[in-house]
Order: C-alpha cells, then structure tokens, then sequence
C-alpha cells in the first residue's frame, strides 16, 4: 500500500489512470474539480450510490424509463391481444350471458403482463445498458479494486479523453486528493 | 430467553421527534465492518446451529415431497374434502402463503417509495421470504388439480382440441397474477443482490466462488453510470411492484369474491386481503428477523428500532383486519339477505366457532399489546405474538373458505375435516420454506449491504450526516 505513485515505462495504449478515495465528499469534490479542469472522459466506481456524482461527472439522466414504457406497452397490448383473439375471434364461448370481448373481465391479466413486461425491461434494460454481463474490464487491473466493492472509491480518467495525458493525469488527481494512483492497462 | 435484555441505548436513537434524523445504523460502523458483519454468515463455516436448524426444515421437505407423490399416485381423495366442501386446507394454505410473500414486496418497494430508509436493513431477507412464500403458495393450487399433468391447460398453449382457457375466471386471473408476482419478485431481487454479489465475487478466497458468485454478478463494477441506471430501474421496479402487490391479493379475493356464495360475495374483500397479507407477513418478517438477527449478529444493522416499527405495522394493519371482521358483520345484518346473515351468525356461533374465536383472538386482541412501548421493544412478546398472528391469518382464511359447508340447502351441508395427509403436507410445505430459506442465509448476503452503507451518515457527501463529513464543494 504505497501512497507514491506508481513509476512504471510509459505504456503503449493505458485504458487510462486510476486513483483511491477514502471517503464519498473526498470523491465528489475530486470529480467536481477534474471536470472544472476540463476534463470529459472521468468515471467514479462506489459501493453505493453516490448522490449528486451523476452532476459532478457530468454525465446525462438514464434512459431506463423510456424502455420501460416500451416493455409496459407491450405486455399490456399483448395481454388484451391474446384475451381478445383467443375469446372472441380463435373459439368465442359464450359465458354467463357475457360478450365475447368482456373488457372488465380481461384487465386483471393485462395489468400483469403489462407489470410483468416491464419488470423484465427493467433489468434487461438496465443490464443493456450497463453493458453487462461484461467478465473483463480494465478498471479491475487497479491493485485496490476489489475494495471498490467494499469502502474505498476510486476515479479513472480515461485515455480516451482528449485532453489525457499520463503525467498530467497522474498529477490532477494527486493534487485532488487521491492515493495509490495508478496507470490501468488496457 | 437472555435476548430481552436490550442494551441501554441513548435516547436520541429513538425517533420520538418526527422532525430528527434517525441513526439507522447502531454502533457506529464503518463500511468496510458493514461489509465483514454482512459477509461473515456466508464467508464462514456453518455453525452448528445452522446444521440443526437446516435438517429439521429438509426433514419436513422430505414429508412434504412424500405426500405430494401420494398425492399424486392416489388422487385428492385422500383428503378431507368433500360435497359441499371442496375447498379445505390447499386454498387456506395458498393464501396463508401468498399473503405472507406480501409484506417482503411492501418492504422492498412500497417503503422504498415512502422513502423510509430503515427498510434497507430488512429488505433483502423480506424479499427472499416472499419469493420462497410464493413458491409453496403456487405449490397448493398445484397439487389441488388432482391430475397435475393436465396443469399446462391452465396456460394459453396452442392444443390439438382448439380450445383456450377461460379469461373470464378469476381462477384463470391468479395464475397470471401469481405467475407475474413471483417473476417479478424474483427480478426486484435479482436486481438488488448484483451489487452486493459483486462484493462477495471481490472478496472470494477460492476459485470455485470466485467464478459462481462472478457469474452471477456479471461484471458490475460499481461505476457511477452503473449506478444511475440500477438506480432508476430499482426505483421503477419499486413503482410497478407496488400496483402489483395490491393487485395480487386482490385477485386472490376475486377467487372468492367474484363467486355468488353467501360470506365471499362481498366489496370489502380485496382491501381487507391486502390488509391482512401485509399483517401476517409482517409477523412472519419479525419472526425470522428476531432468530436471524441474534444467530449471525448483526443486531446493529437490524436494531430494536425496526422491530418497534414492524411492530407498529403490525397494529395498524391489525386494526384494519379487524375494521374488516366487524365491516362484514355489519354489511351482512344491513344488506337484509337472509343468506348472508345466516353465514357470519354460523361463523361466530356455528360449527367452527372455535376457528373463528381464534382468529378474532389472535388478529384482533393480540397486536393490541403493540399500544405500550414496552411490549414493543421486548423481544419475547414480539416473537410469540409475530407467532400468534400467523397462526390468527392463518385460521381467517380456513373461516372463509369453511362457509362453504352450510351452503343454501340443509340437506347438502357437510363438515370438512382434514386428513393426516393434509396436516403432513402444511407441515411439509413450512419445510419446504425453511429450506430455502436456510440455504439463502448460508449463501446469499442476507442483509443489502450497498444499501445500509448508503444510509451511515458518512456516506453523504454533502455532509448532513451526523458524522460530520466535510461538505463537497458544489458541482
């Protein structure tokens, strides 16, 4: 656990460098002022949820509730769809004196497939978006990352970033208040 | 039992001013004793206790497992059931159970929309207890079609006889609620344990868990765009779950409401199951929360302020069941319908009195003793009560479904009572429960770590915590 910097040979294409917070306010105001030295790639990895990062980072709202809306459309239409077809148009049966396409009857099972669709766009949708399921990422070449899971934060500025540079780098987010930096490989 | 020696605590732990920040958390943990306290139950060797308590709930699966294949070798006439009564314990227990899956969704989603953070100590095993509910709930109308080969007619399956089944049925309308409930439980509980599995994948010792629990963690890795997403789609699974829940019980209640037999055909009854599934699952919360929380010690994390609050729940909704019991006496005598009047006089005086004394006792009077803060915080009053009330569920809907034996003709009125098979197979069905729940605690972080460590005071970054964090510098 040295709090230097890592020396290593400038390496041919880093996925970027990595530093350790100790607390959720040392990484907020850590993000806040890499992106007011203009950085644009910077990403934060918590145990939880952080409230107020997604500003800090910069980063736009999540497209999750559009794709459920989407799931919730769907199950909901195909509910009615498969009640309608089936008893009305496939083998209509008469029941109790009632229409064919009884509406009343029918919206308890297009409420739950309405439910049931969203629940799965929900996580699929989050999931997606993630990129996940995803065995192999570069931020867990970080000798400490496994306790990103646990109770340490980290902060990657990413190569991609126009403005990356190793040193330069290595020295925001030193000056910012990070330990054991480190250059990840790709 | 010592355990009703709770520790003094300082006064101030306790919410009695609406307007004060609440410490959630007791003992002043940092994330990374979180993490150890959370993990320790899976990361280390079982204790003895845990052997014991895992093979008494496999012994009773395995009754369970024998009296379902005599069941279905033989046939549903080795119950008790019979013309006029052809409902007995198999519906009784389906709904005991289901209703008792209710309250881990109304934990998980409903408290998570009210924003009350003290759920996030309780959420993940309320949660595992209502999908293993659900399970020996869907177990009894499974077995209760006698010929379960011919169970697949019950879905929308194209056939060589061109029919469908009947989307006018509320029997119909329950496999799809139940069916959805159950996925979507399942998925609300996936979704939750991702985070907290990736933990247990970052902290594996051996190969062979590092690989499971990396599988099933599928990468996460925490970044804040991760999180942002997780977190919205945790909100909206929040959101639909809570229509879900109340739309579940309530079509449980058109099993019997939609009917035209005296005592079921009532408006009062989707609230009133509502009411009473949330009731009896909170008993069933503070039962397994009681022995948990003292076997794996994490009474920090589920603090005698949860217990006081569950209990609270457990007045309130007590109260409501019981608005309901008197409602439908009252609607009964104003309705003017002799029919009616006839069922709720049979019940509370008629051949199952005695069940419908106990279910008064124990959902009525019992929680009452909440009223008192002593009895609140005492561990053994809750636990034995938590136990009644399941009990008094239990015995309201065997009233219910008993009114089927004094139908509208004296000439075709029976008296059920159940066989040594249907004791066994109820006995056998909490087995079932126990061991997946066993299992669960042995494998599976049984308390959402991200989720307590999110609500320690030094996780707030702007510094409102009590912990006094520095304030970040506005974004």
């Amino acid at each position: 656990m040295s709090d230097k910097p890592k020396a290593r040979p400038a390496p041919v294409a880093p996925y970027g460098v990595m530093a350790e917070f100790v607390t959720p306010a040392e990484l907020l105001r850590a993000a806040g002022r890499l992106r007011a030295r203009g950085y644009k790639n910077i990403e934060a990895y918590s145990p939880f949820p952080i409230h107020g990062l997604d500003t800090a980072l910069g980063h736009g709202g999540s497209k999750i509730p559009w794709i459920v809306l989407g799931g919730a459309v769907l199950g909901a239409s195909s509910g009615l769809l498969l009640q309608w077809w089936t008893s009305a148009v496939s083998y209509p049966i008469k029941v109790g004196g009632k229409p064919y396409f009884s509406v009343p009857a029918f919206v308890p099972i297009t409420f739950e497939l309405g439910v049931l669709f969203s629940a799965f766009a929900a996580l699929l949708g989050m999931l997606a978006l993630n990129r996940l399921p995803q065995p192999y990422h570069p931020v867990f070449n970080h000798t400490h990352f496994h306790r990103a899971t646990d109770d340490r934060f980290f902060l990657a500025v990413e190569s991609v970033d126009p403005m990356f540079n190793v040193e330069r780098a290595e020295r925001d987010l030193s000056d910012a208040g990070g330990q054991n930096i480190e250059v990840v490989q790709a | 039992m010592s355990t009703a020696t709770v520790p003094p605590e300082p006064r101030e732990l306790v919410p009695d001013d609406p307007r004060r920040r609440l410490t959630l958390v007791h003992g002043g943990h940092t994330f990374a004793e979180i993490t150890r306290m959370v993990c320790a139950p899976v990361e280390e060797p079982a204790t003895r206790g845990w052997w014991v308590g895992f093979g008494i709930a496999f012994a009773a699966l395995g009754l369970f497992v024998a009296m379902v294949v005599y069941l279905v070798l033989v046939g549903i006439g080795i119950w008790g059931l019979n013309s006029p009564q052809g409902w007995g314990f198999d519906i009784t227990n389906f709904v005991w159970w289901v209703g008792i899956g209710h309250a881990g969704t109304l934990i998980s989603a409903i408290l998570y929309l009210f924003r009350q953070k003290w759920r996030t100590a309780i959420n993940r095993f309320a949660e595992a207890m209502t999908i293993f509910a659900v399970i020996c709930a869907l177990m009894f109308p499974t077995i209760h079609v006698g010929r379960i080969w011919m169970l697949w007619m019950a879905l929308p399956i194209p056939n060589w006889e061109a029919i469908w089944p009947q989307f006018r049925s509320p029997l119909l309308w329950d496999v799809f609620a139940v069916g959805t409930y159950f996925t979507v439980s399942v998925i609300f509980w996936y979704m939750g344990l991702i985070p907290d599995l990736a933990t247990l994948r970052d902290r594996a010792k051996s190969k062979i868990r590092w690989l499971v629990y990396g599988i099933l963690a599928m990468g996460w890795r925490g970044s804040a765009r991760h999180w942002a997403n997780y977190e919205k789609a945790y909100l909206i699974l929040a959101g639909i779950s809570t229509p879900l829940v109340l739309s579940v019980h309530s079509i449980v209640s058109f099993d019997f409401a939609v009917s035209v037999i005296p005592g079921w055909h009532t408006t009062i009854f989707p609230p009133y199951f509502v009411a009473g599934a949330i009731f009896s699952g909170f008993a069933m919360v503070m039962t397994l929360a009681i022995v948990a929380r003292r076997a794996f010690r994490l009474t920090d994390i589920i603090t005698i302020d949860h217990l006081d609050n569950m209990n609270k729940i457990m007045l309130a909704t007590g109260m409501m069941v019981g608005y309901a019991y008197s409602m439908e006496f009252f609607i009964s005598w104003y309705s003017g319908n002799k029919y009616e009047m006839f069922t709720f006089v049979n019940r509370a005086f008629g051949p199952y009195a005695w069940a419908y004394w106990i279910m008064i006792t124990c959902n009525v009077l019992v929680p009452q003793i909440f009223w008192f803060r002593n009895n609140r915080r005492s561990i053994p009053i809750m636990f034995v009560a938590s136990i009644l009330i399941n009990v008094g569920m239990w015995f309201e809907r065997f009233v219910i479904i008993m009114s089927l034996s004094r139908d509208f003709l004296p000439s075709s009125w029976g008296y059920y009572k159940p066989t040594w098979v249907e004791i066994c197979t109820l006995i056998g069905s909490l087995g079932l429960f126990f061991t997946l729940f066993f299992l669960f605690l042995r494998f599976l972080p049984m308390v959402a770590m991200a989720e307590v460590k999110n609500v320690l005071p030094q996780a707030d970054p702007h510094g409102h915590g009590q912990g006094g964090v520095p304030s970040g510098e506005p974004a």
